[in-house]
């Protein structure tokens, strides 16, 4: 870690830290129905869409209408991005069935998962309408399902947590779309294309033949980062000079991943009256993120440039890499898979832990909320009375939901891994690397896939039907298992009332920033421990002692 | 539920997959054609010779080179080696690349490569190199074209972009506008 490098990360942090409040603030009032100076613009067509789907705005929904719109949504996407795949005139590579239905499950998912690579294998059209146009739909349902949480935590005795509609369209019109026009624009001027030309043939300088692959990139590179989604235009995503041309559209591509989930700690203080509390989780996420970087930092200083490009070297990749693994964006500027053995073991550890420092785009909220609420169980259960957040009481019932949605994650991604390290199905992947990098491959895979994220150790030939329906199968239980687990919590907690009361945790000091740390940590290790040594740890002492 | 999922997501997907593009289309062909187009640079005959965002193979000595491509600088694809960091191909590659390096700049056996020399890119179509990697190439560069080696080292110094701000990014040199700019600036008499 050099000197410039520190000052990116620090220079990074403090943008992200200075938009907590505004972004927060802006939320909130889209949520809550406020006026902003966009209304007359997009209230017309907000107003349109509604007469069109028949939606009464007035209308809110119980937890359990709320999630039933959310997997129908996201079933309407997969199906319709189904439909486009499948009906694209086929190009180099071609979208078999199971290729299209991960690829469909993975971008109505926010996963993006890239099984292809997207200049071989994907039409102009489809990239647009059916890819940037899932980036926008799967992220707005994101984003819709956080604040809904974040309602029924704010809420007292109430049987409604919002309504899902309103939500979705609100989250597109006044939040995706107008900050996509604005970063799309900005990202063209710092040399994203924006063509539909054919691929421009060429005699290089030395006399060479040249093919280069061209597109309408600038209108998929923001919201891919925006709604924390990542799948990349061509196949080197992030690293592609296309796609993120120079640093400064890198530091750009980094801020609206991080930018909304931060924000959202804002806005979570502003509906539940507890602002400090919203400041706690923030601080947790710098921290965590802070030592994700000093941690990727460090083993890097073995790194090599295999893999990165010049333009970001070390510092730029290992910040990237660290942003999108926390923002469950899979959009990496550098080859995930030649980072050193540590480096990419805090890839995976932030993945690992729910993606919760900023995280997803409204799942990244939750997420912390949950270890939060688990860490005061924990120190509920020392001091011996039944913990409360925010004033509501954690019962059996609230603590069961929490529990599941802690333990969904190693019970789908550890099984589907020694699933794949058994099978020859699995092991035929391994086409790249072997060895405990090899585990790490597959893990990162399975891991990736659930915290929908979509980054990958590329070295793995996932283009396989047994990738693609295992992999597929992680997706869909990262996306809608915990989205539908945190919305009935969210819908059991507005039921409950808040009580007055003394004695409790307080959830707005530093010591229970520590706690919420804590738990995150130690229930992480105690996890995965045994992968975490079997792949990363024995690469990293292999490469230290010099054993090929 | 089933009216609205299906209309809300055409209805969506229209606006965000037909109308969005079309605007930031609109936008890119009034105000930065050039950019919009894939920042396409013509020789000083007019001639397109490549994007100056994507890196392209270099093999004449009186070009500087990029760095090595796991994509051999085919910009209809692009990608890495996804070799990891105690694969023995890995290991294999970095000694070729380095023993060409060497080999191509008359270096000698135990000279000490930059980074960026002996390493494939992410994207395979990596534009830039180092500074370092530019500075062991400019005596090659210079005998080839019977120029003087401090005329080739004042072209490659004017040539290296800085980091933004001074922390974003690191310094970087676009090979194919040096090459450009050494063509025009040199031209044999």
């Amino acid at each position: 870690m050099t000197f410039r490098g520190v000052g990116q990360d620090i220079l990074f942090l403090l943008i992200v830290t200075a938009l907590v409040r505004p972004t927060g603030t802006y939320l909130a009032l889209v949520f809550t129905g406020g006026r902003t100076w966009l209304d007359p613009i997009v209230q017309p067509i907000e107003r349109a869409l509604y007469r069109l789907a028949r939606v009464d705005a007035a209308l809110e929904m119980t937890w359990a209408e709320y999630a039933t719109a959310f997997v129908i949504f996201g079933l309407a996407g997969t199906l319709a991005l189904y439909a486009i795949l499948r009906g694209q005139a086929p190009l180099a590579t071609p979208l078999t069935p199971d290729l299209a239905a991960n690829t469909a499950i993975s971008f109505s998912t926010t996963a993006t998962w890239q099984a292809y690579a997207g200049e071989t294998t994907m039409r102009y059209p489809t990239q647009l309408v059916g890819l940037a146009g899932q980036n926008f739909l799967a992220g707005a349902a994101g984003l819709a399902v956080g604040i809904a949480f974040v309602r029924g935590l704010a809420r007292d005795g109430a049987m409604t947590i919002g309504n899902f509609w309103v939500d979705v369209v609100r989250a597109v019109l006044w939040v995706l779309l107008p900050l996509s026009v604005v970063g799309g624009i900005a990202l063209m001027v710092l040399g994203v294309p924006m063509n539909f030309d054919a691929y421009t043939h060429v005699t290089t300088l030395d006399g060479a033949a040249q093919t280069i692959a061209q597109g309408p990139v600038a209108a998929l590179e923001f919201i891919k980062q925006l709604g924390t989604n990542g799948g990349g235009f061509f196949n080197a995503n992030g690293a592609h000079p296309y796609e993120n041309p120079t640093p400064l559209a890198n530091f750009v591509e980094m801020l609206a991943i991080a930018g909304l989930p931060a924000g959202l700690t804002y806005t979570f203080g502003r509906f539940t009256g507890r602002g400090r509390d919203g400041w706690v989780l923030y601080g947790v996420m710098v921290a965590l993120f802070g030592a994700g970087l000093v941690a990727a930092h460090s083993a890097e200083r073995r790194g090599t440039m295999e893999g990165k490009e010049v333009r970001f070297g070390i510092n730029g990749s290992v910040l990237t890499a660290v942003t999108t693994s926390n923002g469950a964006t899979g959009s990496t500027n550098a080859a995930d898979d030649s980072l050193t053995p540590l480096a990419g073991a805090v890839l995976l550890i932030n993945m690992l832990l729910g993606e919760i420092a900023f995280g997803g785009l409204g799942s990244g909220i939750y997420s912390i909320l949950m270890v939060a609420m688990l860490g005061l169980f924990v120190t509920g259960l020392m001091v011996g009375r039944t913990p409360h957040y925010l004033g509501k009481p954690l019962r059996s019932v609230e603590m069961r939901l929490i529990v599941l949605y802690t333990i969904v994650m190693p019970l789908v991604v550890l099984p589907l891994t020694a699933l794949a390290v058994l099978t020859s199905a699995g092991l035929a992947g391994l086409t790249t690397n072997g060895g405990p990098h090899g585990l790490t491959e597959i893990w990162f895979a399975y891991t990736s896939a659930f915290a929908n994220n979509g980054q990958a150790f590329a070295g793995l030939n996932a283009n396989t039907s047994f990738y693609n329906a295992t992999t597929a199968a992680a997706m869909m239980a990262g996306r809608f298992a915990l989205g539908v687990i945190a919305l009935a919590l969210a819908g059991t907690l507005g039921r409950s009332r808040r009580r007055a009361t003394d004695g409790d945790v307080p959830t707005d000091t530093l010591l229970f920033g520590g706690v919420i740390i804590g738990t995150a940590l130690i229930v992480g290790a105690l996890t995965y421990a045994p992968p975490l040594v079997l792949g990363p740890i024995v690469e990293h002492a292999r490469m230290v002692s010099g054993v090929p | 539920m089933l009216w609205p999922a299906v209309s809300l997501t055409v209805a969506l997907m229209l606006l965000t997959g037909v109308a969005y593009p079309a605007l930031l289309y609109a936008v890119g062909l009034i105000s930065i054609p050039w950019t919009a187009g894939g920042s396409l640079v013509r020789d000083p005959s007019g001639r397109i010779v490549g994007s100056a965002l994507i890196g392209q193979p270099f093999v004449s000595t009186r070009y500087f080179h990029g760095r090595p491509s796991a994509v051999g600088y085919d910009a209809a694809g692009s990608g890495a080696s996804n070799l990891g960091p105690t694969s023995p191909q890995l290991a294999d590659s970095m000694a070729r690349y380095a023993e060409r390096f060497r080999a191509a700049n008359s270096l000698a056996l135990g000279a000490v490569l930059p980074p960026d020399a002996v390493t494939a890119s992410g994207s395979g179509l990596d534009p830039d190199i180092s500074p370092e990697d530019a500075a062991l190439q400019i005596r090659r560069v210079a005998l080839a074209r019977g120029a003087r080696v401090d005329r080739v080292a004042i072209v490659v110094a004017a040539h290296v972009t800085r980091p933004t701000l001074g922390v974003i990014g690191e310094p970087r040199i676009n090979v194919l506008r040096l090459n450009l700019a050494l063509d025009s600036a040199l031209t044999p008499r």
